[in-house]
């Protein structure tokens, strides 16, 4: 058999398993819905989620309004299909930064260990004192409130987390024989972490980023909740639920929508990072 | 034992001191000028420069930061700008609400997490054990801001039980005020338990699979009893482990539930000092919950070594 078709053959039983998957693909479903509405949302809502109409003000669900409207009368559904799009972003960027960071670091102090591996962890230890919403406070504090800020403060929680997986991944890599050939062979740290170390943890950091995905949405999400994120007139699923909390004695059901959009979207995203890593590696799944 | 001790307890006073070293970095020398950041890009110049004096803005940032440190080693942690009192009285006041809730709602999780865990390990593979993991898989989904919300939109507009928020003060009677953290210490402790009751479950599951349990079972103890006495005092260690990094998120959550339920804590005045631009109030709480996490960790490290002497060996 050829490489070629080796590695076809491969792809097309990882495919079989991830579709024979429950978790996986209830995961993918409901992310797809999510991504789905965001792309759609770029050009189409079925109302506009900018519109202020007082005449239209908390309108019952309807044919024109799927969900209804709230208190300034703009439609539910819109504003949710527009605030996949805000959630989605923050958490693109969000996991970007702590991704791109986080494993340059995790990889830099696994290839070079002694005080380069000393320092980087002791600087991830450091930040874990900083949690997302405490980043997100000093940020704040000194460059206003912002999507861009939240995005920036909920990366850099991000950062020891992939730094921490990545060194502790690389380490157990840096112990196989193949690595010790390679080394032998005269190959450089930096050649070996490029070309043998990355392609072999490749995986669990997906899996890591999907379930970090889903965190950084919960973190925008409370964000936004407490002004600190997305700033009006963007609709933003926290934002639209401490709107929702001032009329929760007239239109509770203004509460239920945006909370149940959340849930479902990090549940999604859950289910599919724990889908993941058992069709990727069986093994991981037994020791959760 | 003991360098293993000394070794943590060196790592933890670089940790916190690193925190104040940042916290101070970000806040005070970042934005350039904070008495500028405090009155707007258009305030009166003079103005400005009555306040740097009155901050103190004018000496070097050195000697700004080590007074600063001595402050907080003190107790004494500036004036507010806004409120014109001393920012530790503001703390200590808002601390009265903060930690009670944070604590409340430590035992509500950890009690919630292990009964669901200790059962669903003991019904394994069973109707059980699916429904809670199916529980702790959706808490985990839930932000505990909403879960708040429909808390208060339940037990307080529908069966009016409680109040929708707001906190008498304990003056007001321990079991009035006690009331009015009930609904907010649920909302943080479901969430939190959902993540607890699966690594409860997974570390008694893990216990139970070795030698000591059978034999305990073979010389006749009962089936709760082994795992009781014995299995559950063995999955402990993993669990403090998550507790100790978890407290971290359930003090952010708590900033953020004193806002779902108007509690003036801590989280309500960082917020509203943000908003005021005090930026000596937001200093100190944010060195002050790091702090918080930081002691946390250190505790949790400590605990470990005393429950598994085999851990203190390795450098974990």
């Amino acid at each position: 058999m050829t490489p070629t078709t080796t590695s076809a053959a491969i792809n097309q039983s990882l495919l079989a398993r991830c579709l024979r998957h429950r978790s996986f693909m209830i995961g993918g479903v409901l992310t797809g819905i999510m991504i789905l509405a965001a792309v759609v949302s770029l050009f189409w809502t079925p109302q506009s989620a900018y519109d202020i109409t007082i005449a239209n003000r908390l309108k019952p669900l309807s044919g024109t309004f799927w969900l209804g409207t709230d208190q300034f009368g703009r439609d539910i559904f819109s504003m949710l299909m527009v605030g996949a799009q805000n959630s989605i972003t923050v958490g693109v960027v969000a996991v970007g930064i702590g991704l791109v960071i986080g494993v340059a670091l995790g990889a830099l102090a696994s290839a070079r260990r002694g005080w380069t591996e000393e320092i980087v962890m002791r600087m991830s230890d450091f930040t874990f004192a900083f949690p997302a919403i405490l980043s997100a406070i000093m940020i704040t504090a000194i460059l206003g409130p912002g999507a861009v800020n939240s995005m920036i403060a909920i990366g850099i929680y991000n950062i020891p987390i992939f730094a921490r997986l990545t060194r502790g991944s690389a380490n157990a890599i840096w112990a196989r024989e193949f690595v010790m050939a390679a080394q032998a062979a005269g190959k450089g740290r930096f050649r070996i972490t490029v070309e043998h170390i990355l392609p072999n943890i490749v995986n669990i950091i997906v899996v890591q980023a999907t379930i970090q995905f889903a965190i950084a949405i919960l973190a925008e999400a409370a964000l936004s909740y407490l002004g600190l994120g997305t700033q009006p007139p963007n609709p933003s699923w926290g934002r639209m639920l401490s709107e929702a909390q001032t009329m929760i004695y007239n239109a509770p059901l203004l509460a239920i929508y945006p909370g149940i959009t959340i849930v479902l979207a990090v549940l999604g995203l859950n289910l599919l990072g724990d889908g993941l890593r058992d069709v990727i590696d069986p093994r991981l799944s037994r020791q959760r | 034992m003991s360098i293993f001790l000394a070794k943590r307890f060196l790592t933890f006073i670089a940790t916190l001191f690193g925190a104040t070293v940042v916290v101070f970095l970000v806040l005070e020398i970042l934005p350039g000028d904070p008495a500028l950041l405090i009155l707007g890009i258009e305030a009166d110049p003079e103005a400005v420069e009555a306040l740097r004096e009155k901050l103190g803005l004018n000496r070097p940032a050195l000697e700004r930061y080590f007074s600063w440190l001595g402050g907080l080693l003190t107790g004494d942690l500036g004036m507010s700008y806004t409120y014109d009192v001393p920012v530790t009285e503001l703390v200590r006041e808002r601390l009265a609400l903060t930690v009670p809730l944070a604590v409340f709602a430590m035992v509500l999780s950890t009690v919630f997490a292990l009964v669901l865990g200790v059962y669903a390990a003991s019904h394994h593979n069973k109707v059980g054990d699916f429904g809670v993991m199916g529980f702790s898989q959706l808490g985990i989904a839930v932000p505990n801001f909403w879960f708040g919300i429909l808390l208060i939109l339940f037990f307080a507009v529908q069966l009016r039980w409680f109040k929708s928020g707001g906190f008498p003060g304990w003056d007001a009677g321990t079991w009035v005020a006690f009331k009015s953290l009930i609904l907010p210490a649920i909302a943080l402790a479901t969430v939190q338990s959902a993540i607890f009751a699966r690594v409860t479950r997974s570390s008694v599951l893990e216990v139970l699979r070795e030698d000591f349990v059978r034999t305990a079972r073979a010389k006749g103890l009962t089936r709760s009893g082994t795992l009781w006495q014995h299995v559950l005092r063995n999955a402990l260690i993993p669990m403090i482990t998550i507790m100790g990094l978890q407290f971290a998120n359930l003090l952010a959550g708590t900033i953020i539930i004193e806002n779902v339920f108007y509690l003036p804590g801590l989280g309500k005045l960082v917020f509203q000092a943000i908003t005021n631009r005090d930026m000596e109030v937001v200093k100190s709480v944010v060195v002050l919950l790091a702090g918080m996490v930081v002691i946390i960790n250190f505790i949790v490290d400590i605990l470990y070594a005393v429950i598994d002497p085999r851990l203190k060996v390795h450098d974990v």
